[in-house]
């Protein structure tokens, strides 16, 4: 780049042109991707994961009143119910109010039973809009289930790609992208609170997914640049990234433009896992640009001719 | 070059037909459609328990405990054949799957093996070590007689649901011992799990002239006698003194209905035993007469009725404290039979109506919006590109509600949410090509030939984009439960649906626009 970058603009926003000088930046990303990922396993170890009961077993209860109930009371009632620990939170609107309540299987009360006990204390025009129960065994099953799903996306996909780009350091560069981008989803569920359950999982495959399709862009562009000049790797790659750059931004945009429509219309049920979804597509558009590409570099990528 | 490919043009209209053809029977309702003509299509996209409402139950089958029985079984049968050859043992008794004894005299060892394996017709090994028999099922009996239970097991919840008047119910078997069942619509989930979970093994006892009282003051039970609780906690009797000996079980009856006493007014269930059932219903009531029979529902007196008169017919009924429901619903459980083995409920998941309508109107604003939002932005951004892509996601819409219906795939609300994310990730595709010819024509190459390249180069690399993105999405369908399996089939398809809208029908209207019209700059 040299002198010739000082007199070109870096970004043309007419025409979306970009210039930007990624590779300066790799150590500054780096630092800050770090700190995230720390941030986010530190967030992970202290305050865990909202475990819903899809993981945890248990029992769960969205109840719609006919007037907005008053929670320390209703609070006060199911304590003296003596059926176990239980929470309780508005859902969407005043009116209705999701009960989580532990099933411990000491206490001789079958599921129906909490649930009936639960539904005496509530007034009978109540709306039971949805009623779950997990028991133990299928909680620790579909908690092994979504380990396994997670770790053979990422395997397959960093497979898929070393054979495709037939170098490790493209496949490694990826699934260190991944990696990134599912630790930090983890955080932000920690951070925020949401609950943790099976669409949280379905959320982080499809940010997993996601962000390697951004990669893959990125990447079909160095490979396709390495047969066609004969620049400096350095310079090779950050201009595949800003030749790809108005492409991921726009997609970036459309999707998240689809998925603001999603968070602020789509119910109650699918919230959390569309704002998992637009942490997602943030993160991965970033790790794709900051991350995949440099690190290519950093595992020590040389172009075939220089080596012969 | 850059050119109309005819059999593009003819793949294209192929795709459309085939599409309308199947999205038309969606405009109608499910009763509707079954009116329409034979020559169009009748598959519709169906609604998961989530958005129309409905229970889901996850069912496990305790196949261990009819092992068990079996087991107890097998040390009868031993007792029994070794006895018959007066073969002096000690020491016997049931195992998990299978049973031990030990043979007093170690030299008749070998006649006892024989003996029992010529008296026992199921399909045992016999393993011996000093004076010790172990017996044990072979693999394939303890196999099949899970599958076997689990079979049976699916029968009886069938004819339960069915019964109990649930509309359109899924059974299906899930991995060994799992059922799955699907209850769409349903109003009253309790009820039916109630019947479900009943073992409802019917069982015809004597009861002891002993009362309880009069044991308890004695300190021990008449021989071959038990205590049993009366089904009805609030009734005078608590408890019985019930003769061991079984009588006659549940699996006798030919028929069971709820009706009213005629002369009582109160609700009873009316059974009527089979021939060989009547036949011995005769000689016992004959035996007993004045004597109280007890009826045991899962091991609870439900009835104790003395009997007045010799009952020949093999007709009965059983007047408990019933109300309409209860007898109706003891009604269906003696018609479907008893359980083999006990049923435990895993997972429950219960949608009531007005959440799955909500749903749906939430999905369809959400749909809608999203739809809105993504158009508006690609005019501005590309503009007459921009109304191709637009285009090309209407179609991508289209294509993918047919591809749903013509597989009849379940559409959940994270499926919903998979559509309208699809809107925005499908104009990915055509992104990657427009911005592709961009970079081809400030590059000074012709509008024709930026065109071509710009397709070109953009095939290779979406193909590689959205494969890793469908990995992610089988993983999902392979590993994912319900809801979400059909977010993965929504997700993958519209990947698919895209790659056909960006890679084929909007090349063929660039290119025809471009060959027609031969604009001299193209606004992109």
């Amino acid at each position: 780049m040299g002198t010739q970058a000082k007199t070109e603009k870096i970004v043309h926003l007419k025409t979306m042109k970009f210039n930007i000088n990624f590779f300066k930046y790799r150590f500054v990303a780096f630092l800050l991707s770090i700190s995230l990922m720390g941030l986010s396993a530190f967030l992970f170890l202290t305050k865990n994961l909202n475990l819903g009961i899809d993981f945890k077993g248990g029992i769960m209860v969205e109840a719609k009143f006919s007037d907005p109930p008053n929670l320390a009371i209703l609070r006060d009632k199911i304590d003296k119910l003596q059926i176990g620990n239980s929470e309780i939170q508005e859902f969407g609107d005043s009116n209705t109010i999701l009960f989580r309540l532990e099933k411990i299987d000491d206490n001789n009360m079958t599921q129906d039973q909490i649930i009936q006990k639960l539904k005496n204390e509530l007034d009978d025009d109540t709306d039971y809009r949805r009623v779950e129960f997990v028991g133990p065994k299928v909680g620790k099953e579909l908690k092994s289930i979504a380990i396994k799903a997670v770790l053979f996306s990422l395997i397959a996909m960093f497979i898929y790609i070393w054979f495709r780009f037939s170098g490790w350091q493209f496949g490694l560069g990826a699934l260190v992208a991944l990696f990134h981008d599912v630790l930090s989803t983890m955080g932000f569920f920690s951070l925020t609170q949401i609950e943790f359950n099976l669409a949280s999982i379905a959320a982080i495959l499809t940010i997993a997914g996601y962000s390697i399709n951004d990669t893959v862009v990125v990447f079909d562009r160095i490979r396709e640049n390495l047969v066609k000049t004969d620049r400096a790797l350095e310079e090779l790659l950050n201009q595949s990234i800003n030749q790809t750059l108005s492409r991921t931004l726009m997609t970036s945009i459309t999707t998240l433009l689809a998925l603001l429509a999603l968070f602020i219309f789509g119910g109650e049920v699918v919230k959390g896992f569309v704002s998992a979804m637009m942490w997602g597509v943030l993160i991965g558009t970033y790790s794709s640009i900051f991350i995949a590409s440099p690190l290519i570099l950093f595992f020590g990528f040389k172009k075939v001719e220089e080596k012969s | 070059m850059l050119k109309i490919n005819k059999w593009n043009v003819f793949f294209v209209l192929a795709v459309c037909v085939t599409a309308i053809y199947y999205i038309i029977p969606n405009i109608y309702g499910k009763s509707e459609v079954t009116a329409l003509p034979k020559f169009l299509s009748q598959k519709q996209v169906n609604l998961g328990l989530d958005l129309q409402g409905g229970s889901h139950l996850l069912l496990e089958v305790d196949t261990k405990s009819v092992l068990k029985e079996k087991s107890e079984d097998l040390v009868d049968d031993i007792r029994k054949s070794l006895r018959k050859s007066k073969i002096k043992y000690s020491n016997l008794g049931s195992k998990i799957t299978g049973a031990v004894v030990t043979i007093t005299d170690p030299e008749k060892i070998t006649t006892a093996k024989n003996s029992i394996k010529e008296n026992i017709e199921k399909d045992i090994l016999i393993e011996e070590s000093k004076n010790k028999l172990n017996l044990f099922f072979s693999d394939q009996y303890i196999i099949d007689t899970r599958a076997n239970t689990v079979e049976q097991s699916i029968e009886v919840v069938r004819k339960r649901v069915d019964e109990s008047g649930t509309k359109e119910p899924s059974i299906q078997r899930q991995g060994e011992e799992r059922i799955v069942v699907q209850l769409p619509g349903i109003k009253n989930p309790e009820r039916v799990k109630a019947l479900i979970g009943r073992t409802a093994k019917l069982n015809f006892h004597m009861l002891d002239p002993t009362t309880v009282e009069l044991a308890e003051q004695r300190g021990k039970l008449p021989p071959g006698t038990f205590k049993a609780l009366n089904s009805d906690p609030t009734a005078y009797e608590k408890q019985f003194v019930v003769k061991k000996r079984v009588l006659l079980t549940g699996e006798r009856l030919k028929n069971a209905a709820a009706t009213v006493d005629a002369q009582t007014g109160r609700y009873v269930v009316a059974f009527e035993f089979d021939k060989k059932g009547a036949k011995k219903f005769a000689k016992v009531t004959t035996e007993n007469t004045y004597q109280r029979l007890a009826i045991l529902l899962d091991n609870k007196v439900i009835s104790a009725p003395q009997i007045r008169e010799p009952i020949t017919g093999g007709q009965g009924n059983i007047s408990g404290n019933f109300s309409p429901e209860t007898a109706n619903d003891l009604a269906v459980l003696l018609r479907a039979g008893s359980l083999p083995a006990p049923i435990k409920v895993l997972e429950e998941r219960t949608v009531g109506p007005s959440l799955g309508i909500d749903s749906i109107e939430a999905g369809k604003k959400a749909l809608v919006i999203g739809f809105i939002l993504v158009i508006v932005f690609m005019i501005i951004r590309y503009k007459a590109f921009g109304i191709v892509a637009d285009f090309a996601i209407i179609f991508n819409i289209i294509l993918l509600i047919s591809m749903l219906s013509a597989i009849e795939a379940t559409l959940t609300m994270p499926g919903i949410a998979g559509i309208v994310l699809t809107v925005g990730m499908a104009v990915d595709a055509n992104v990657l090509v427009f911005e592709r010819i961009k970079e081809e024509i400030r590059s000074g190459r012709s509008i024709l030939n930026s065109i071509d390249l710009g397709y070109k180069f953009a095939i290779k690399t979406i193909l590689d984009a959205n494969f890793t993105t469908l990995i992610a999405a089988l993983l999902l369908y392979n590993y994912g439960s319900g809801p979400i399996k059909g977010f993965a089939v929504t997700l993958s398809i519209g990947i698919l649906t895209s790659m056909f809208t960006a890679l084929i029908l909007t090349k063929l209207i660039v290119t025809f626009w471009v060959l027609k019209l031969k604009p001299k700059r193209l606004y992109i």
